[in-house]
């Protein structure tokens, strides 16, 4: 798959810059060289995406400000988490979402969530955005989820697209 | 195992559990645990967790992962074990030294109307011993209940006790009345403290 230009410890600075302190999840090839970057300040690699979340939510209420890094595959496995933990507990928690099955160029596993994921993003009226593809559009997005947070706790996306990432 | 007959109900294992469990931050599963926790002994310190079933432990280990001086139980069920047992894996990999875990196994999912779950048939505390939890222990009568987690808080965590249960025949404890926000606040307060707390014990 493409490389992009943006690289996971760029990615990984931006997040941590923002206030970010709590990463876990499971993994993704789009996002491989962010799980690298964050390994270092104690990313935990979980079972499944919705254990991630559990996680997550418990570390939230011990003060921290966590980070979930999964596939979209796993962000199906995570809805219940999402709508009936961070949601309504209001507790913060970035997802970052790899964008599978984008524009339908993908193995057929990765078709129907790619297609629905938008609306499903929307449905559950979760805030979310595309990860630009520079370390400085990287900045702005940690910052925007960040705000998006202090304006509301509660779950947050920035998805990632293939070829964004190096 | 103990004949359903001699079981502690839900309630009674929970009258039993929360007087052992002081100190902790409490994360409670959702349904009738969470139910007769907060009738029972209602703290900030507890976590009602309401949705979001299989998860209790996961937030208890997140608890502790970003808090480790904290010590931290799980109240959980055999339902919401049986949903997430990776959960299991996960604790006994990360390892707490304070994470208490008590899984109350009444065989059913007991809020939806009792159907039964397939606890009967499995050894979830042998699960967690072959996960690498450091203690487990099993026990079936109320009386037993007490000194075995008192046996377990003595050494380092993760532990587990399986209580066995029987399904309530009398009505069920009223729903939680805080909304889910307002939980998240006063468990966030508690933690603070019980970190506080814990940090100054250090000293």
């Amino acid at each position: 798959m493409e490389k992009g230009s943006l690289s996971g410890v760029e990615l990984a600075d931006a997040l941590r810059a923002r206030g970010f302190d709590f990463f876990t999840g499971v993994p993704c090839s789009l996002v491989a060289s962010l799980i690298v970057a964050l390994e270092p300040h104690g990313y935990v690699a979980e079972t499944r995406e919705d254990a991630a979340l559990g996680l997550a939510a418990g570390a939230a209420l011990a003060g921290r400000r966590p980070v979930v890094v999964m596939q979209n595959s796993g962000f199906g496995v995570s809805l219940n988490a999402i709508g009936s933990l961070q949601d309504i507990y209001a507790l913060p928690c970035l997802l970052v979402i790899t964008w599978r099955g984008h524009e339908g160029k993908d193995a057929p596993e990765h078709l129907v969530m790619g297609e629905a994921m938008p609306a499903i993003l929307d449905a559950m009226k979760i805030p979310w955005r595309a990860l630009g593809a520079d370390a400085a559009a990287a900045e702005a997005d940690a910052q925007w989820a960040r705000a998006r947070l202090d304006e509301k706790a509660g779950p947050v996306a920035l998805v990632v697209k293939p070829g964004v990432l190096a | 195992m103990t004949p359903v007959a001699e079981r502690p109900t839900t309630r009674d294992a929970v009258a039993a559990v929360l007087p052992e469990l002081g100190g902790h931050a409490r994360v409670c599963a959702n349904g009738f645990i969470s139910r007769w926790v907060c009738a029972l002994g209602d703290d900030e310190a507890n976590f009602y967790m309401i949705g979001s079933m299989g998860l209790a432990s996961s937030i208890g280990l997140g608890i502790a992962a970003a808090r480790p001086e904290v010590p931290v139980a799980v109240i959980d069920g055999d339902g919401n074990v049986l949903m997430n047992l990776g959960s299991l894996a996960m604790t006994a990999v990360m390892a707490p030294a304070r994470f208490r875990h008590v899984v109350l196994d009444n065989g059913v999912y007991a809020s939806t109307g009792n159907q039964p779950t397939i606890s009967a048939s499995v050894k979830l505390e042998e699960i967690a011993r072959a996960a690498g939890y450091r203690k487990v222990a099993r026990v079936g009568r109320v009386a037993e209940i007490a000194p075995a987690l008192r046996a377990q808080l003595v050494e380092p965590g993760p532990t587990l006790l399986l209580v066995e249960t029987q399904p309530e025949s009398g009505p069920p404890a009223p729903r939680i009345p805080y909304a889910p926000p307002e939980m998240t606040a006063r468990v966030s307060r508690a933690v603070a403290r019980l970190a506080a707390r814990a940090g100054k014990d250090a000293r």
